[in-house]
């Protein structure tokens, strides 16, 4: 089993998700998370005090899937998740040690 | 004979109207409009500037802001009663102070007039000017000051600052004596709390970070809508100035309007071309810049005086906070005095300029053809600064006495006021 985590620009969730659900993935976690990479920030001023936000706001998808899909669905949430500009994002996999199923104690391939 | 007897049925018919008449006796318009007044004035302090100031702090201290703007009300609400009352408008002791034959309003009753409205009525409205001025003070020290060491100096400031410029002014002290024109509170309450804000900010020191860390204001969402509790109370702050019910009233509300949004204009346009974005913030701090400004002049000015007054008062205001303490360094936090203070002298100025007697007798400005106003508005903004200045270091030294430090601990300083002071917070925003 292999976990991807992907950093996507915001607007893009509901893309990334059609995509996704489209291949049959039955669920995912996101989180609002903030970063930044090669995209600048952006300036404020308050009543002449400026200020510098570095951080730009983004969500992170994570899933856990069969090692054998990995490379479709992260072509597939690339594609969904592409917009040609700068801060698009980053796709990473992990190898998963172990899943399991909270309501009946499945483990492996039957958790996911 | 006939026509000797309807003229005279007329005259006698017409004599309540006549000032000879009304003095002293109630008049329950101007009553029901000063009680009305009153709560407008009131509503600028725990709910206008609670909000303004609160949602301009950062997010960790909104709470303690708000709660400091509340305590201060409660304080000067009950000080004022006990003996700030008396020392403002009892009777005269050489022009500088009022005696203390009405502490706790000893020899006032239901029947006390004065004027044409109760006593009890006049004293509760300009207790809601002593609750707001002392309030304005703590813009200037948020984020960073002892609970225990802003009650102390809320009852000390009150007593010994507020009261005596008050009676100067208006409790029949000199500086009325000698002809200053402040209608509302251009020197009693803003260049007072404007100066007494900054002394403080000095004296206490900038906030941890200041200058280096980025300071976001937790709600600009709140601070609009305590501006615009704040425009709407200052209706009852100019026009129930007039302490009655009638031309120079409704005046003073006209150009009131017209000044706050003269000036929140003016500085949505200079913040506009200057940093190439109008803020909300900008909009919001015009509009009380534009109402600072208009405060003394409110009985006595027309309405092109207003436009002007406004204008010139959303870039004054702009200048003074976006440049001059940029330029300087202080950190005059929630600007009183780049606000309260800066407008509050244009606004004196301004009324010995615009006075215009066709509105309030007796009160002419230079353009009417009376130079020496403008020389006496000029004395009395530096001797309210001057006696601010000297009488607020010396109380902040008392209180420090006090509360062992104005200060809170640097740890408590970087968590924030709400967890640390206050064991609160201010919105419930989920995590887990």
């Amino acid at each position: 089993m292999k976990k991807i985590e992907a950093i996507i620009k915001p607007f893009k969730l509901d893309d990334v998700k059609e995509a996704l659900n489209e291949m049959g993935i039955q669920g995912m976690t996101i989180s609002e998370v903030k970063g930044y990479g090669r995209q600048k920030g952006h300036k404020e001023i308050y009543r002449g005090a400026e200020y510098v936000v570095d951080f730009i706001p983004k969500i992170k998808i994570e899933i856990v899937v069969e090692a054998e899909r990995v490379d479709e669905i992260v072509d597939k949430i690339r594609e969904a998740a592409n917009t040609g500009k700068i801060g698009d994002g980053k796709i990473f996999v992990f190898s998963v040690e172990q899943a399991i199923r909270v309501r009946t104690g499945e483990k492996g391939k039957d958790a996911i | 004979m006939k026509l000797k007897k309807m003229i005279l049925t007329v005259i006698i018919s017409l004599a309540p109207f006549s000032s000879a008449f009304a003095a002293d006796v109630l008049n329950s318009g101007d009553t029901a409009w000063i009680i009305v007044a009153t709560a407008l004035v009131m509503v600028m302090t725990p709910a206008g500037l609670a909000l303004f100031y609160g949602g301009m702090s950062r997010y960790k201290n909104l709470l303690n802001t708000i709660a400091m703007t509340f305590v201060a009300y409660c304080l000067a609400s009950v000080i004022w009663m006990m003996w700030g009352y008396t020392l403002a408008f009892g009777p005269d002791k050489g022009g500088i102070i009022g005696s203390l034959e009405n502490l706790f309003l000893v020899g006032i009753g239901v029947n006390s007039l004065t004027g044409s409205i109760p006593t009890y009525v006049f004293a509760l409205f300009q207790m809601t000017f002593a609750c707001i001025t002392v309030a304005l003070v703590l813009g200037s020290i948020v984020d960073r000051m002892k609970f225990s060491s802003w009650i102390v100096f809320t009852i000390l400031w009150v007593t010994f600052i507020y009261c005596p410029i008050a009676h100067w002014v208006w409790g029949g002290g000199w500086m009325g004596n000698m002809g200053a024109l402040d209608f509302a509170g251009g020197t009693v309450v803003h260049i007072n709390a404007g100066v007494a804000g900054l002394v403080l900010s000095l004296v206490v020191g900038k906030r941890i970070g200041y200058g280096k860390e980025a300071m976001f204001p937790s709600s600009i969402t709140l601070t609009a809508l305590g501006a615009a509790l704040l425009w709407f109370g200052w209706f009852g702050f100019n026009a129930g100035s007039q302490l009655a019910a009638d031309g120079v009233a409704g005046s003073a509300f006209l150009v009131t309007n017209t000044s706050a949004a003269m000036a929140a204009l003016s500085w949505m346009f200079a913040e506009w071309i200057v940093n190439k974005k109008p803020t909300v913030l900008g909009i919001a701090s015009g509009v009380v810049a534009g109402l600072v400004a208009i405060t003394p002049a409110a009985g006595f000015v027309n309405l092109p005086a207003s436009l002007v007054i406004g204008l010139v008062a959303g870039v004054l205001g702009f200048y003074g906070v976006a440049v001059l303490k940029q330029k300087v360094g202080y950190d005059d936090s929630l600007d009183a005095f780049g606000v309260h203070g800066i407008c509050g002298i244009w606004g004196a100025l301004a009324t010995g300029i615009f006075a215009n007697p066709a509105i309030t007798e007796g009160a002419k400005g230079l353009i009417y053809g009376n130079p020496k106003q403008l020389w006496v508005q000029f004395v009395s903004i530096i001797a309210t600064a001057a006696f601010t200045a000297v009488g607020t270091v010396i109380i902040i030294y008392v209180t420090k006495l006090i509360t062992g430090g104005l200060r809170v601990e640097q740890e408590s300083e970087i968590a924030g006021l709400d967890s640390s002071i206050h064991g609160e917070r201010g919105f419930e925003i989920h995590e887990v």
